[in-house]
């Protein structure tokens, strides 16, 4: 299994940590005048997304985690699994609900997402930065108002709530921003 | 074919880079004052220092003859000063692999100095002179402190380190909030000891001023000496802290070849344990030392360091022209 020594820590660097792979935030560098080197690392774990602090005597070795970003089609849900393809080969693997917490109110049919593997299977999946997508419910625009300010909550095809301006309507398609659930724009298919 | 992405321009501003050349002077000038002598020592040695916790460069010569790069000036000045130099000072490179951070650089530059006739305490007192005059806005009347190691751990991590044993340290840290991994919790004090001082008491020293510390361990002396006549013995060595930052280290050196000979070899052991490379011991050194090194104190300065607090910047990459990484 490969290995990192500390001095090849950075941020980004994927490793095992406690049994489950991390992502390394931030590595620190620190050595008294006469004495022991140390790497003090801020790591993110990549299934309960926590952060956790650790120092490594420097020189130490730890084991490299088998984790890749990769870009993959979104198909469907079954409700248990969501299913993805990698657009290249047209191979297919499923998630669970675990793997998409966070993502599955933005997912949408033919997306390309950057799913992230742990030893071949999904750890989590992130959505494009910006999605369209459909809006099924939400109050009667207010026609010709596309300069007061004021929001309104809309419930989009995905099952996604997000504060719209008084003249989007049902049906109208929107331009979401992922990383913030904010609305962007209205958007043309 | 693309040209591969280089990032050729430096790291540091023109203005920090005046910064250096007007500190560089003003440093010359305070001592040329004071009449200590401003020296050269070569930067490549057929031998190399032996702390196992140092790790030196090295290069082979056309002839394949292993010359090691300085890790600090001192085995070379030393015999200067045993050849009868006087108070001599120098502004070089020095050469540490494997450290790197925003406090470090493989490649950095040192100030180091000697002053036969003082003692630690004299030296530190200089120290403060020197380092008043080039901070910006420079030292205030009581901008400076002077700590002993027991009280700073007993001050700023709530614990003798003197009577704690292993475990009692590695509690310490934990009520700190370190976490730490499996390697480190083995019966190793010193190691216990530098993690608390890296993580907790040094990040609290020389905030708003000055913390000069003092009466090191005896087993952290280096190459100071150390005073039998106080129970425990200490080591009469200091080290210059400012906004949580080490700049300076110095010693009361120690003058006897014996024990110097028995240091090194305590080291090389301590190498050959851990599987490191065994750099010859400095014969020269100890030759000198034998001739007679006259009882004086020495002490390093980091100017990149320095130049960093005098700036307000956060990042060693920000005061140097080129990092190792652009280098």
């Amino acid at each position: 299994m490969a290995s990192y020594s500390t001095n090849e820590f950075k941020r980004g660097l994927k490793v095992m940590l406690d049994g489950d792979p991390a992502a390394i935030i931030e590595n620190e560098f620190v050595k008294p005048g006469k004495g022991q080197a140390f790497n003090r690392v801020k790591l993110r774990n990549l299934k309960t997304g926590r952060v956790i602090e650790r120092t490594f005597k420097s020189g130490e070795s730890i084991e490299a985690a088998d984790v890749i970003e990769t870009d993959m089609q979104y198909l469907y849900s079954d409700g248990d699994n969501w299913h993805f393809m990698d657009p290249e080969t047209f191979e297919q693997i499923s998630a669970d609900e675990k793997a998409v917490t966070e993502a599955k109110q933005w997912l949408k049919e033919q997306d390309i997402c950057t799913v992230t593997l742990w030893n071949g299977v999904p750890l989590s999946v992130t959505p494009p930065n910006h999605v369209i997508l459909k809006v099924t419910e939400t109050e009667p625009g207010i026609r010709g108002d596309t300069a007061t300010g004021g929001n309104k909550p809309a419930t989009l095809e995905t099952g996604a709530v997000v504060q719209v301006p008084l003249f989007v309507n049902e049906g109208d398609l929107i331009k979401v921003d992922t990383r913030t659930g904010s609305y962007v724009s209205r958007a043309k298919e | 074919m693309t040209p591969p992405l280089v990032h050729w321009q430096p790291t540091a501003s023109l203005q920090i880079l005046q910064l250096r050349a007007r500190t560089l002077a003003r440093i010359r000038q305070f001592f040329d004052s004071r009449k200590v002598l401003e020296v050269e020592t070569p930067l490549l040695s057929a031998a190399a220092n032996t702390d196992p916790q140092l790790e030196n460069f090295s290069t082979l010569t056309g002839s394949g003859k292993r010359l090691y790069l300085n890790s600090s000036p001192e085995f070379a000045m030393k015999r200067l000063l045993a050849a009868g130099s006087g108070p001599i000072y120098q502004i070089c490179k020095a050469f540490r692999q494997e450290e790197s951070g925003r406090c470090h650089n493989p490649e950095f530059t040192l100030l180091e100095w000697y002053r036969p006739g003082f003692d630690h305490h004299q030296l530190m007192d200089e120290v403060e002179q020197l380092v008043g005059i080039l901070l910006d806005p420079p030292l205030t009347p009581n901008g400076s402190e002077r700590l002993a190691w027991r009280e700073a751990f007993q001050r700023h991590a709530n614990i003798d380190p003197i009577r704690a044993d292993c475990s009692g340290l590695m509690k310490c840290t934990r009520n700190h909030g370190i976490s730490t991994t499996d390697r480190l919790a083995d019966g190793d004090r010193e190691g216990w000891l530098d993690l608390l001082m890296t993580h907790v008491v040094q990040p609290r020293l020389g905030r708003g001023r000055l913390t000069f510390l003092f009466d090191y361990p005896a087993s952290q002396a280096a190459l100071s000496r150390i005073d039998h006549t106080v129970d425990p013995p200490t080591a009469e060595r200091f080290e210059l802290f400012l906004e949580g930052i080490e700049l300076a280290n110095g010693f009361h050196e120690l003058t006897d070849s014996k024990e110097q000979r028995q240091r090194f070899l305590q080291d090389r052991q301590q190498r050959s344990k851990a599987g490191l490379p065994l750099p010859p011991l400095d014969e020269n050194l100890l030759a000198a030392l034998e001739h007679g090194l006259p009882d004086c104190s020495g002490v390093a300065l980091g100017i990149d360091r320095l130049l960093m607090l005098i700036s307000g910047t956060t990042h060693i990459d920000q005061v140097l022209s080129f990092p190792s990484a652009r280098a």
